[in-house]
């Protein structure tokens, strides 16, 4: 059997190389536990997406002193120790449209209002938290939503560059316990020579940089310049396959979720999440990314329950409100499924022990919403959430209220708590420089 | 006079208009637009891979999405690069592809050429093997440079596993990552003699290929943009006149309505089995197969009238069809040609399942939804968005809920934020509530039966007929498959200075009867299509801006 060291000396025509290693083989014991990790445990980031925001009223209480989760958010209930709420947080768009079910969540990830519908006119903020500290690990970034569509993704640094999501758990396995090693039936040293070979590949195509671009013009220019970087990042991850797993006992090998269908009716979007959810918590434990992101339904929620006609978002608008109990019974139900699902989220994250703490306790999630009420497609006072303490770097537990001032104020408090040196982020009104100082520990 | 009658003069006179102003025209002159770098599209992918290597490579693998852009995927390409999982993606399926081309027995086919040894390098046969293969990836010839580099590759990697085959694997792996291949980009050069910019002959063969076949060029193209033959008008037309007679030349058509009609969105179609067991995997495929098969038939086979197509009672059917559309199929496991009784209210392909089930929510028809899809794919209008302020309080009146679609709809035409842009739509969609969610058709909703009178531009109609003929005589449908197919053919949207060009060939296509394989001459011959310009110091996102001034 080739043992670790073998694989990281492997060399071609003489010279020492960088090697991809088949990730699971030669970091797992044969019991499925991890070889001894070491290291600091790092921070990780990532994003939880919902749409059609919440029922007023129902939702969180208006109390400030804590966090006071009603009924739509009852599932949040026995984790908001590890939550803050940002509540009263606005989106002033300086006279830009509010594209319905767009606005509202690209100013809250880039802090700029789209002139037009359909464009993102800055990078997201997980892909500046990316670029900050994606780069150490196997994958700088993973993508995943629940919808069956990869185009339902929120992240991007642009309009034509949006990162698609992965939208089977069984494609999201073979991305990260799968290895193209296994893919060739390559073992031993012969599966070093693969990886170095691979290597060489990615090597050749990144020569090629300077050759492309004296032949084209400036703005197509950067789209190559973003190719040949992922190029560059693919090496990156290659090379980073032999990285030491950070927490031993976390870093268990995962199972196959096999085929199984994609979609929108809700159960079965579910269970996709939940499926990706576990696979994601274990890629963090094994530091094979540091940021994610997960979409758990469309902007426009097609999300829908078996053998009924309306959509998640249908309803919010075309089904009338109960008059005894004041909100629409259907969408409301919709609205609770998808709180039990971000419940679920965190559970999973709380679950891995890293450390003294959990997995959870060294992740920050900022999750929410591209409106407040979808009923009238409000972009003012849209349900934000941070939930777990970036190991430390944050308080939790409070309700933060906005009194009107820029939502981006949260993005550019989680990116300062992450590290980023930023002193002010977004364009127009949404530009902020204030941080939220009464979440950072 | 009836309005409709008026209108169908109206229309008649419009179009002896356009071919009088057609007649004899000179092409007005255009600026062109600076060469374009795209990215392939997944079609082209699969359609090159087998052209080069054959139908017998799987393409295992899931595309990164491209952006539609001004309407159509080919726009977006032409703005679209690879992020870090797309790379991730493309070097595994061309991993996948060259392992499946090297292996017996495919080698024995495509390498034309036996290696000095089996399991050493042979720099002569991997040069032969991967410099064919690299110049129709690359779709130009490999410089001595690049091949050198790829040869080198494949011998290294043939020293390392002992193996020859293996290192043309992953010579090949490198060509089918690169960008050369991935990105189709365009050369131009300076005409010695005017100074102008002008395409090279490859990127004229490309473009040529690309938009007529919806891949790679042949080897009869290469050839003639290596000769020198695509550098006048004579040859490009000759190639074009080839082209079109080519079996080839459906894919180019395929590709071209299912971009332009969004047809790729049945790859995330979701309809509820509950309420429409019918329409499952096998009915959805067969629906878009379709379309796409009458549209072929009417275009191409028949070289009918492009305005047919909203009119046409004939079709192909199969047995997963017949049960959606309920009607008898004559040979259930194929597909066979079927018509529609002439007072059948399927007409035109509008009243097809595949736009019908594409313009739907999951679990019910939508008149908004048909309306819009008319308006911005068939008549290349642009419907504006809704907006954010609706009260939508008026809708949910739980005492008076209407039972019809047009009942329900009738507060839109009352709410002044809604009134003016519903009225764009729902008057067409309305005309096709007969037909479920799914397409199907019913008598009634909700035991309440449907009025399906309809209205488009000013021309009112009682029934799908109606609204067939109401599509077929409105100038802009024509106009906007003249728009569409040249931003198609380009991967970029219109400029302003081709509107001149566009109304040149808005009467060239009713000279010609509105005939496609006409209309994809015109183009692919004309001087506006080859002309590019020196590329400007703009954005990406100004680039695409600027097309919206058709």
């Amino acid at each position: 059997m080739i043992t670790r060291r073998e694989v990281l000396r492997g060399s071609l025509g003489g010279s020492a190389v960088a090697v991809a290693l088949p990730f699971l083989d030669c970091f797992l014991s044969s019991s499925g536990e991890a070889l001894a990790g070491g290291g600091p445990i790092p921070v990780r980031f990532g994003t939880w997406f919902w749409s059609m925001g919440h029922t007023p009223g129902y939702a969180v209480g208006a109390r400030t002193d804590r966090i006071e989760f009603l009924e739509e958010c009852r599932s949040l209930i026995p984790h908001v120790a590890k939550i803050n709420y940002f509540g009263h947080f606005n989106s002033p768009l300086d006279g830009r449209p509010n594209h319905v079910h767009h606005t509202g969540w690209v100013a809250t990830r880039t802090a700029t209002a789209p002139a037009l519908p359909g464009d993102i006119p800055a990078p997201t903020l997980d892909v500046l938290v990316a670029d900050a500290i994606g780069n150490g690990t196997r994958f700088r970034s993973l993508d995943m939503t629940c919808t069956g569509n990869p185009r339902d993704s929120f992240t991007a640094r642009s309009t034509h560059i949006r990162n698609a999501g992965e939208v089977s758990p069984h494609a999201l396995y073979q991305r990260l316990f799968g290895t193209a090693t296994e893919a060739s039936g390559a073992a031993g040293a012969d599966a070093a020579t693969d990886a170095m070979l691979q290597q060489s590949v990615l090597t050749g195509i990144g020569e090629q940089r300077k050759r492309f671009e004296r032949r084209i013009g400036a703005s197509d220019r950067a789209r190559l310049d973003e190719y040949f970087t992922s190029i560059r990042q693919l090496e990156t991850q290659l090379a980073l396959q032999r990285s030491t797993p950070v927490d031993a006992a976390a870093c268990r090998k995962a199972t196959d979720p096999g085929e199984g269908p994609v979609g929108l009716e809700i159960d079965v979007a579910r269970g996709n999440h939940d499926s990706m959810t576990r696979l994601l918590t274990m890629a963090l434990a094994c530091n094979q990314t540091r940021v994610f992101n997960m979409a758990f339904n469309n902007a426009l929620s097609s999300l829908r329950r078996p053998g009924t006609a309306y959509t998640h978002h249908t309803l919010t608008h075309e089904e009338a409100v109960d008059q005894q109990r004041g909100y629409q019974p259907e969408a409301f139900w919709f609205n609770c499924r998808v709180m039990e699902a971000l419940a679920s989220f965190i559970t999973a994250f709380d679950g891995v022990r890293e450390g003294p703490g959990t997995l959870l306790d060294n992740t920050l999630i900022f999750a929410h919403a591209e409106t407040s009420y979808a009923k009238v497609h409000a972009v003012d006072n849209i349900p934000v959430m941070t939930i777990g303490s970036a190991a430390g770097r944050l308080k939790t537990g409070l309700h933060i209220a906005g009194h009107g001032d820029p939502i981006s104020r949260v993005g550019l408090t989680v990116m300062q708590a992450l590290g980023l040196p930023l002193e002010r982020w977004g364009t127009g009104s949404l530009q902020t420089s204030k941080t939220i100082t009464e979440i950072l520990a | 006079m009836s309005r409709r009658t008026s209108r169908a003069i109206c229309g008649v006179l419009l179009g002896t208009l356009l071919v009088l102003s057609g007649c004899g025209a000179r092409e007005p002159a255009t600026k062109g637009a600076p060469p374009t770098v795209r990215l392939l599209t997944e079609a082209q992918y699969r359609n090159i891979i087998a052209d080069v290597f054959g139908k017998q490579i799987e393409v295992a693998g899931r595309f990164d999405p491209i952006v539609r852009t001004e309407g159509l995927l080919a726009v977006g390409a032409g703005l679209a690069t690879v992020t870090p999982s797309g790379v991730e993606r493309y070097v595994a399926l061309a991993r996948s592809i060259a392992k499946q081309a090297l292996a017996s027995p495919n080698r024995e086919l495509l390498v034309p050429c036996r290696p000095v040894a089996k399991d050493a390098e042979d720099p002569v046969c991997a040069r032969q093997f991967l410099g064919t293969t690299g110049r129709y990836l690359f779709r130009r010839a490999i410089t001595e440079e690049e091949l050198a580099a790829v040869v080198k590759l494949a011998g290294d990697a043939a020293r390392a596993r002992r193996d020859f085959h293996a290192g043309l694997e992953i010579g090949l792996q490198s060509l089918l990552a690169s960008p050369d291949f991935l990105f189709v980009t365009e050369n131009a050069t300076r005409d010695p003699r005017t100074g102008a910019l002008k395409l090279d002959g490859p990127s004229r063969a490309t473009r040529l290929s690309f938009f007529l076949w919806n891949s790679m060029p042949d080897e009869a193209l290469l050839q003639a943009a290596e000769q020198g033959r695509l550098d006048d008008a004579p040859g490009v037309e000759a190639q074009v006149e080839r082209m079109l007679r080519s079996p080839r030349i459906e894919h180019g058509v395929r590709a071209l309505f299912t971009d332009m009609w969004a047809l790729d969105d049945f790859a995330t179609l979701e309809k509820d089995p509950t309420l429409f067991p019918a329409f499952g995997l096998a009915a959805a495929n067969d629906a878009r197969e379709q379309v796409l098969r009458t549209l072929v038939d009417t275009l191409l086979v028949r070289d009918a009238d492009y305005r047919e197509v909203f009119t046409t009672r004939k079709t192909f059917m199969t047995g997963a069809l017949g049960i959606v559309y309920r009607v008898p199929v004559s040979m259930p496991g194929e597909w066979s040609p079927f018509e529609f009784e002439r007072d059948d209210p399927r007409v035109g392909v509008q009243t097809q399942l595949a736009f019908l089930a594409l313009h739907s929510h999951a679990g019910k028809s939508s008149p908004t939804l048909r309306g819009k899809a008319v308006r911005e794919l068939l008549l290349c209008q642009r419907v504006p968005d809704p907006p954010s302020t609706v009260n939508f309080d008026r809708f949910n009146d739980p005492a008076s809920p209407g039972k019809t679609a047009r009942a329900r709809l009738q507060v839109h035409s009352t709410e002044p934020s809604c009134a003016g842009c519903h009225r764009l739509m729902d008057p067409i969609g309305l005309a096709l509530e007969n037909f479920d969610g799914a397409g199907q058709w019913r008598d009634d909703e909700n035991g309440e039966s449907i009025d399906i009178a309809g209205e488009l531009n000013g021309t009112r109609f009682a029934d799908t007929a109606g609204l067939g003929a109401a599509l077929a005589d409105d100038p802009a449908a024509p106009a906007c498959l003249v728009r569409r197919t040249y931003s198609y053919a380009l991967g970029r949207a219109v400029q302003r200075n081709e509107r001149k060009f566009m109304t040149y060939l808005d009467a060239q296509f009713a000279r010609d009867r509105y005939r496609l394989p006409a209309l994809l001459r015109r183009i692919a011959t004309s001087e506006a299509f080859l002309k590019v310009s020196t590329p400007a110091l703009q954005t990406a996102g100004s680039a695409a801006r600027e097309g919206s001034a058709s």
